[in-house]
């Protein structure tokens, strides 16, 4: 068991030296991802605008001020930090055709494992250049939230937002690993981000959708990698539904959990039954 | 018991058959052709511990994918092997840790840190004892001399200087069994010689078994003694290196040297004129006629010098493996029992 977290920490550490070779480009890239913020705030503000020139006094769209909205997009953008994987799926798809995959079979480690503690590193030096431009805006925009929440709504927050974390790492192996059947998985990449876009409420609060676009959110778990954590940070989400909603992630959780580790069992299977 | 059993192994591939054009390529979307490609046709193979065995053959004749079924990257199609008692395929970890695989055209380190990062890491994969790995690790660095070289970036190395590093990586966890996949591919002369020399000194220090693929003839002369020669799949030679030579050619080169300035017309009688040189000519000749032929030709002719030597190994091995790939033949078993025969 130490051995094994010796072996941890190393990788961990490996991972973070190489991702501190390139500091310019980390930096910049890093800094770049904040710019977005200013405009969502400025395109709220302009639809709010109008809302209220047409003579309302406070308008809401779908129950959400102005204020709630804001507050929201930018708890999404806390959430996207821990849940977006860039690059996973297409990594582990391009070392599947390039044959890359190899050193995975010959060398006794677990590759998925492996990929994991690799992306801990990734978000760990992340977020240690993220958090002073992540704190100026939230300093700049606290007016927008009422306050901090309590310390179980909370506690209940940094949860989702480690299995945020989880998920949206399980979720993108699981559609890399397709790369064994199919080699090529940039297509069906794309559309996982399209659906991630829209459905994991990045865009706008997923409980505004209608009808049928509401209960396909409820059902897929897309909303658990931006909307959930944030609705639960806002306190929309409590008592009996925030348990069963923590409940249901976890769950999502394991079950990706579960079809990774098939899908590496029957994909290797099969890249070393084909050739390779 | 053999440290490296392999019988009746065979490999098949299915391989999708891209026709030429566009039109052909819109066709492939709904209808596809497959072909069955035999990668390994049947190798039975024994490999003491300790012997150091080259696999030579032409691209494509089925010695990387032989390393890859013994490294367990692929599941074969037919046959079983053993290597140190595993099934290579099931990659269990206590085979894992006890051999290495080491392919001239694929690296294994981090490109953009310093070697000895990977090596660190690998002395975690491979839970190495510290005091071990500082031991092994000092040892094969002043061996192959890249002990100022371990703080820069794998990026910024030479390709030879890349492929020590890749060596050392892999044997880091002193593997009892080391499977080399072209190590010295596009490397200079010296860098060649380098991990030649240091290949040889370490099998021999270690007692360890290395199965090499290699294209050049003098990785092979330096360092193994046992060849393998594959084609098409199958194994058509296993024995010494010179033994290629009695075995698959039938014919020595006569070298003469004619005193005047005249070198005779009529030499084609003796056997085929290789090369004519100012006053030298090298024919070659049918090895059971030698004497009767040198015979006649000194009694015909005054000459200066003789010499009678083996044709030289690669054209030996160019001939061998021109014959398995002469496409009139079409079937790879008949040309390889000619040559056999």
């Amino acid at each position: 068991m130490v051995a094994r977290v010796i072996t941890w920490w190393t990788i961990l550490r490996i991972c973070l030296e190489e991702r501190l070779v390139y500091r310019g480009d980390f930096v910049l890239g890093t800094l770049m991802r904040f710019l977005p913020i200013v405009t969502q705030i400025f395109m709220w503000y302009a639809i709010y605008e109008s809302l209220r020139a047409a003579g309302q006094s406070e308008p809401r769209i779908q129950g959400y001020s102005y204020h709630e909205m804001v507050a929201y997009y930018l708890l999404t953008m806390v959430v996207r930090a821990f849940s977006s994987m860039p690059n996973l799926a297409a990594s582990i798809a391009r070392d599947i055709r390039d044959g890359s995959i190899k050193k995975y079979l010959i060398q006794p480690i677990d590759m998925i494992g492996f990929l994991f503690l690799s992306r801990m590193a990734h978000k760990l030096v992340y977020y240690s250049v993220a958090v002073g431009p992540f704190a100026l805006v939230f300093f700049l925009c606290r007016d927008y939230f009422a306050g901090w929440p309590d310390a179980t709504t909370l506690g209940a927050f940094v949860l989702s937002l480690v299995m945020a974390f989880l998920l949206g790492f399980l979720l993108e192996s699981a559609i890399g690993m397709i790369g064994f059947w199919f080699l090529e998985v940039s297509s069906l990449l794309f559309i996982y981000m399209l659906f991630n876009f829209f459905f994991s409420g990045h865009m706008f609060p997923i409980d505004m959708l209608p009808g049928f676009w509401r209960t396909l959110v409820e059902i897929i778990p897309l909303q658990y990698l931006a909307y959930f954590p944030s609705a639960v940070f806002l306190g929309k989400i409590q008592g009996p539904d925030l348990v069963y909603g923590l409940a249901v992630q976890a769950v999502w959780v394991l079950v990706f959990f579960a079809l990774n580790r098939l899908a590496f069992h029957f994909g290797v299977k099969r890249y070393s039954g084909y050739g390779g | 018991m053999s440290i490296i059993e392999i019988e009746g192994l065979t490999k098949s591939y299915r391989v999708y058959q891209k026709k030429e054009g566009l039109a052909a390529s819109i066709r492939g979307l709904f209808q596809r052709e497959y072909k069955l490609v035999e990668a390994v046709r049947g190798i039975d193979l024994a490999v003491e511990q300790g012997e150091f065995v080259a696999f030579l053959g032409p691209n494509g004749a089925g010695k990387t994918t032989t390393l890859k079924l013994l490294s367990g990257v692929i599941n074969p199609t037919s046959g079983t092997a053993r290597v140190m008692g595993h099934v290579p395929w099931k990659r269990e970890n206590a085979y894992r840790r006890r051999f290495a695989l080491v392919m001239g055209q694929k690296n294994q380190l981090w490109w953009d840190l310093p070697a000895q990062e990977s090596f660190r890491l690998h002395q975690q994969i491979y839970r190495i004892d510290p005091t071990d790995f500082a031991r092994t690790c000092d040892e094969l660095v002043d061996l192959l001399g890249v002990r100022k070289l371990l703080g820069q970036p794998v990026r910024e190395l030479s390709l030879g200087e890349r492929m020590k590093m890749e060596l050392i990586a892999a044997m880091l966890h002193s593997p009892d069994v080391l499977f080399l996949d072209e190590p010295t591919i596009g490397l200079d002369v010296v860098a060649q010689h380098n991990i030649q020399t240091f290949l040889k000194h370490y099998q021999q220090l270690r007692r360890i078994t290395i199965l090499l693929t290699s294209h050049y003839m003098k990785d092979v002369a330096a360092l193994c003694q046992r060849v393998v020669v594959i084609a098409q799949g199958r194994i058509m030679y296993d024995g010494s290196l010179d033994g290629i030579i009695d075995r698959f050619s039938g014919h020595k080169v006569v070298t003469l040297l004619f005193p005047t300035d005249r070198v005779p017309a009529d030499l084609e009688r003796y056997g085929q004129v290789l090369q004519v040189q100012a006053l030298k000519v090298r024919l070659k000749v049918d090895r059971a006629v030698i004497s009767e032929v040198l015979g006649r030709i000194l009694a015909a002719h005054t000459v200066e010098d003789v010499s009678v030597e083996d044709p030289p190994l690669e054209e030996v091995i160019a001939e061998v493996f021109s014959l398995v790939d002469r496409p009139e033949t079409g079937d790879g078993a008949a040309a390889a029992a000619e040559v056999a025969s």
